[in-house]
């Protein structure tokens, strides 16, 4: 199926949750989608025969400055061999979004790595704990605004 | 006891002999603690295998500190495995030596700048006797590096005070 027969799909079957689209350009095409109805659709997508994403390649928190922080998920299918990517936006005041680690569960560690680097918490998930950082840092380092902090445990950390 | 403590302290024929008996069999056979992190680690393990050969100089790598004399601290130090190196160097037991090989351990390497994650330098938490540099260095660096500590340990006394 092509992009815009995905849409399409996704639109005759949940139609407020899905937010806004680009299939055309150099990049590749996303479905915009909202954060709180992001399993759902994953599920739909997981187990309709006519797009079988059984694969979630990949799962990136991004940071769009100001304060808007975004999910990328990348899909691909084994059976028709088509992808598509979702993207969620949330903000840094409520940066919940909805897990899809019952869905996928390769989703169980990239979540833990975008909670980690940028600070999105996703709901639903069963073990939501820093992966790459140390557990007792604060603050989330690939936020735009982060700041490099002077000393931790002891230990001076500018150079 | 008190003519023994005047002799050592003298430092005449009986000390300077013993020294470099001793001396000698330390350097002759420095056991190196294996600390491979990062990139580092594969030139140690290349420099440890048959081409530049690390056993004709006796060090032979054990995996735990405890019976080890030199723990050579191959790749970027973070800050989580930093308190684990402190560990580690506590368990040692004298005489004990540190290597930092490479940039990442000497001073933060390639991350210096914006690493926010990276000990700069493994020096802020241990004590450190021979820096090799090198990106990563060479085995010929790193066996250079260890013929310098023997250099250092051939230099040292009983007599002297030594540096914890």
């Amino acid at each position: 199926m092509i992009p815009q027969e995905i849409h399409e799909l996704l639109k005759s079957n949940f139609g407020s949750a899905v937010l806004d689209v680009k299939v055309e350009g150099a990049t590749d095409p996303w479905i915009g989608i909202a954060p709180e109805r992001i399993k759902e659709v994953g599920l739909f997508l997981r187990d309709n025969e006519k797009t079988a994403f059984d694969v979630l390649m990949c799962l990136s928190g991004v940071d769009n400055t100001d304060g808007k922080l975004g999910v990328v998920y990348h899909l691909h299918s084994m059976k028709w061999n088509h992808k598509i990517v979702l993207k969620v936006g949330v903000t840094a005041e409520k940066p919940n979004c909805q897990s899809v680690e019952s869905v996928w569960k390769t989703a169980n560690w990239h979540e833990r790595e975008a909670f980690d680097m940028v600070g999105v918490v996703f709901d639903g998930h069963p073990d939501l704990r820093r992966i790459l950082l140390p557990d007792d840092w604060e603050g989330y380092p690939l936020r735009k605004d982060y700041q490099l902090p002077e000393f931790y445990q002891g230990m001076k950390v500018p150079y | 006891m008190g003519l023994l403590d005047q002799q050592f302290e003298n430092g005449n024929v009986f000390i300077t002999s013993a020294d470099k008996l001793l001396n000698w069999a330390r350097l002759s056979s420095l056991w190196g603690m294996q600390f491979g992190l990062a990139c580092c680690a594969i030139e140690m393990m290349a420099t440890g295998a048959s081409h530049y050969d690390t056993d004709r100089f006796g060090v032979f790598f054990r995996g735990t500190p405890r019976q080890s004399d030199v723990m050579i601290v191959a790749g970027t130090v973070t800050l989580k495995m930093a308190s684990r190196i402190k560990t580690l160097y506590d368990q040692m037991s004298e005489p004990r030596y540190v290597i930092s090989m490479g940039s990442c351990s000497n001073c933060g390497g390639p991350y210096w700048e914006h690493g926010y994650h990276v000990l700069k330098g493994v020096d802020r938490v241990i004590p450190v006797d021979v820096y090799v540099p090198g990106c990563p260095p060479r085995p010929e660096a790193l066996l250079e590096g260890l013929m310098k500590l023997q250099e250092k340990i051939r230099s040292s006394s009983l007599a002297r005070k030594k540096s914890a």
